[in-house]
């Protein structure tokens, strides 16, 4: 995700015209690069996400990806936000010069805290019998909640990893944990909706859970035995959820069998 | 090909690999160094099963090639390596995943050369083979690995001793969706459906079919696609006209299924290498000799300030020398696999395998 200083990309057009800030580049993921910059005002610090054209890709391709997904993400946070959900605000968009300005959100992503948590463990993951893991669990349990209200209101992430998951700080909630229980402290935020759906079929908010199993196990394995804590916060986090674990099962069988041929 | 010095002692460890997951039957010599690790081939040879236009490969019949065909292929890898079988270390053979009637009888005839000529059997998981042999050809250091073949359709990322998957397909694998497209043009198999489909796609380009387009986080999935372009083809066997009024050709087709299936896969791959922040990508497989594909890999990875590595067909398709070449790294970790445990299995996934060998 690190942005690379070396690297000098073309500024999407909304960010050449003048301001009282100049914009930086924060990230460059998979999907596009991630502008901050402010919006309105010079205090009011904004995330532009751009979607460069991909060389790669076959120019009609191309269009009706970026148009489609800028659009599609723009109206899925809208919607999440009217609904409560911990996301961040969208402020403005232009859909086929592929961007879109949202509300900046403080903090870091929840894969570097879980990280900074683990720090040097050793290799099978088994804690020390004194270390008091409940931090680590309630962040688990966060996560299945956050993604639990998502669900809810009827949006698929499509990319939940806990990279596009942000960790932002209690302001009102002062905390006199030690400095390793901070590094797993704070609301969730989920980010990066570029590939969000809507849909309340219990099969895509399976593939959703599972998409996030995957990669939770692949980035950490060192705590994929903790797993299980989001899956049990998220059952009881909206009426359908149950039978959606249950189709998750169905899902991981799906999964598993793609090791048929060489 | 390197040459010993008769007087010295054991200088190089040696294996032969046998191959024969799907339809083709590999059987290949490699040569490591043990001070520096350089490995060398010493033979490659290869046999396909072809089945006719508009058919697949039923396991059976691919069964019955590959013992039909084993000894010969055996014969050719010693001769060309010019080793005698005293030199041979190891038998190293596809233990999975693949079709389960082709890969008894290849490790049937595995076993059979262990027990002839008394040497030690190593098992090796084939997508290991493809990854391990890809690193050594190219000599990518820890790429994000793309296996792309008719039977699989990984993004692996190298962390903590195991070859992590951390995107697949849901449905079927990339290679079978082009083989099963094959089949619906009645495009030949011969050498491969793929390669025709790439030579087809060349003459394409005029317009590009909207098919669908289903990446779903580092997963993707290719029967809706598939389904989609079988009933374009019907329709266009019917005359039916493109978005500029002319009528659509197979070569149309081709193009637009290439276009799309491998932005696809660039997607999930890019995705994979921002997440575990590497920008070297390494394609193998069966799929992975499509210059196309290739070619759209290095775009995206000149982009992120990185590069692309792939091999030709010799590695890409399923050889023999990879599995002697993973089996052989195994060896010489210690790793043997019991007479009576030399089983195959046809679910055997990449994550399964504890990579001893490297740190």
């Amino acid at each position: 995700m690190a942005a690379t200083e070396e690297q000098q990309f073309p500024l999407p057009k909304i960010l050449t015209y003048p301001a009282s800030a100049p914009p930086s580049l924060i990230a460059q993921g998979a999907e596009g690069r991630l502008y901050k910059t402010t919006h309105l005002e010079s205090g009011l610090p904004c995330a532009l996400k751009y979607r460069p054209s991909k060389p790669y890709r076959h120019p009609i391709l191309d269009a009706r990806l970026t148009k489609a997904r800028i659009a599609a993400e723009a109206k899925v946070l809208d919607r999440c936000y009217r609904e409560g959900v911990r996301v961040p605000a969208v402020y403005a968009l232009d859909a086929a010069a592929g961007w879109v300005m949202i509300e900046w959100v403080d903090g870091k992503p929840v894969r570097q805290g879980i990280n900074d948590w683990l720090g040097e463990r050793p290799e099978d993951g088994t804690p020390a019998a004194s270390e008091d893991e409940t931090p680590l669990v309630d962040l688990m349990k966060r996560i299945g909640e956050a993604v639990g209200n998502l669900h809810r209101t009827g949006v698929i992430h499509g990319d939940l990893t806990t990279s596009n998951m942000m960790l932002k700080p209690w302001a009102s909630r002062p905390s006199n944990a030690g400095d390793k229980a901070k590094a797993v402290e704070g609301d969730i935020v989920l980010i990066d909706f570029g590939l969000a759906t809507q849909s309340s079929s219990d099969e895509d908010r399976a593939v959703d859970l599972y998409v996030l199993e995957r990669a939770f196990a692949s980035t950490h394995p060192r705590a994929e035995r903790l797993f299980c804590h989001v899956l049990d916060s998220y059952k009881p986090s909206y009426k359908k959820a149950p039978s959606v674990i249950i189709k998750l099962e169905d899902v991981r069988m799906r999964g598993r069998k793609k090791s048929m041929l060489g | 090909m390197t040459t010993t010095t008769a007087t010295s002692k054991k200088k190089r460890h040696i294996a032969l690999g046998c191959e024969g997951s799907a339809n083709k039957l590999g059987i290949g010599i490699i040569a490591h160094d043990p001070l520096t690790g350089a490995a060398t081939v010493l033979s490659n040879i290869r046999h396909t099963f072809v089945s006719p236009p508009g058919t697949g490969f039923l396991p059976k019949d691919t069964a019955r090639h590959h013992r039909a065909y084993f000894v010969r292929v055996a014969k050719q890898a010693l001769a060309a390596a010019g080793v005698s079988v005293s030199e041979i270390d190891c038998i190293c053979y596809t233990k999975g995943p693949g079709m389960g009637a082709p890969l008894t009888s290849v490790a049937a005839g595995a076993r059979t050369l262990a027990l002839l000529w008394e040497k030690e059997l190593v098992g090796v998981n084939h997508c290991v083979g493809h990854i391990e042999m890809g690193r050594a050809i190219t000599g990518a250091e820890n790429p994000v690995v793309l296996y792309v073949s008719g039977g699989n359709t990984q993004v692996i990322a190298y962390a903590e001793q195991r070859y992590r998957i951390f995107g697949e397909a849901l449905d079927i694998a990339v290679g079978n969706c082009l083989d099963r497209f094959a089949r619906a043009l009645e495009i030949s198999n011969d050498p491969a459906p793929g390669y025709n489909i790439e030579q087809l796609a060349k003459q394409g380009g005029r317009v590009l079919v909207d098919l669908p387009y289903a990446v779903k986080g580092m997963d993707c999935s290719f029967s809706g696609i598939l389904t989609q372009a079988e009933e374009v083809v019907a329709q266009m066997k019917k005359g039916k006209k493109g978005p500029d009024g002319e009528a659509i050709t197979p070569a149309d087709m081709c193009f637009s299924l290439q276009e799309t299936v491998f932005a696809m896969l660039v997607e999930i791959t890019e995705r994979a290498m921002a997440h575990v922040g590497s920008n070297q990508v390494l394609i193998v497989g069966g799929v992975g000799c499509n210059e196309r594909l290739q070619e759209m890999m290095g775009a995206m990875a000149v982009e992120r300030g990185g590069s692309v590595y792939a091999t030709d067909e010799r590695f890409c398709i399923d050889n023999g020398i990879m599995i002697a070449h993973a089996g052989l790294l195994a060896y010489e970790t210690g790793f043997r696999t019991p007479l009576v445990e030399s089983t195959c299995t046809q679910r055997f996934r990449t994550d399964e395998v504890f990579v001893k060998w490297r740190k």
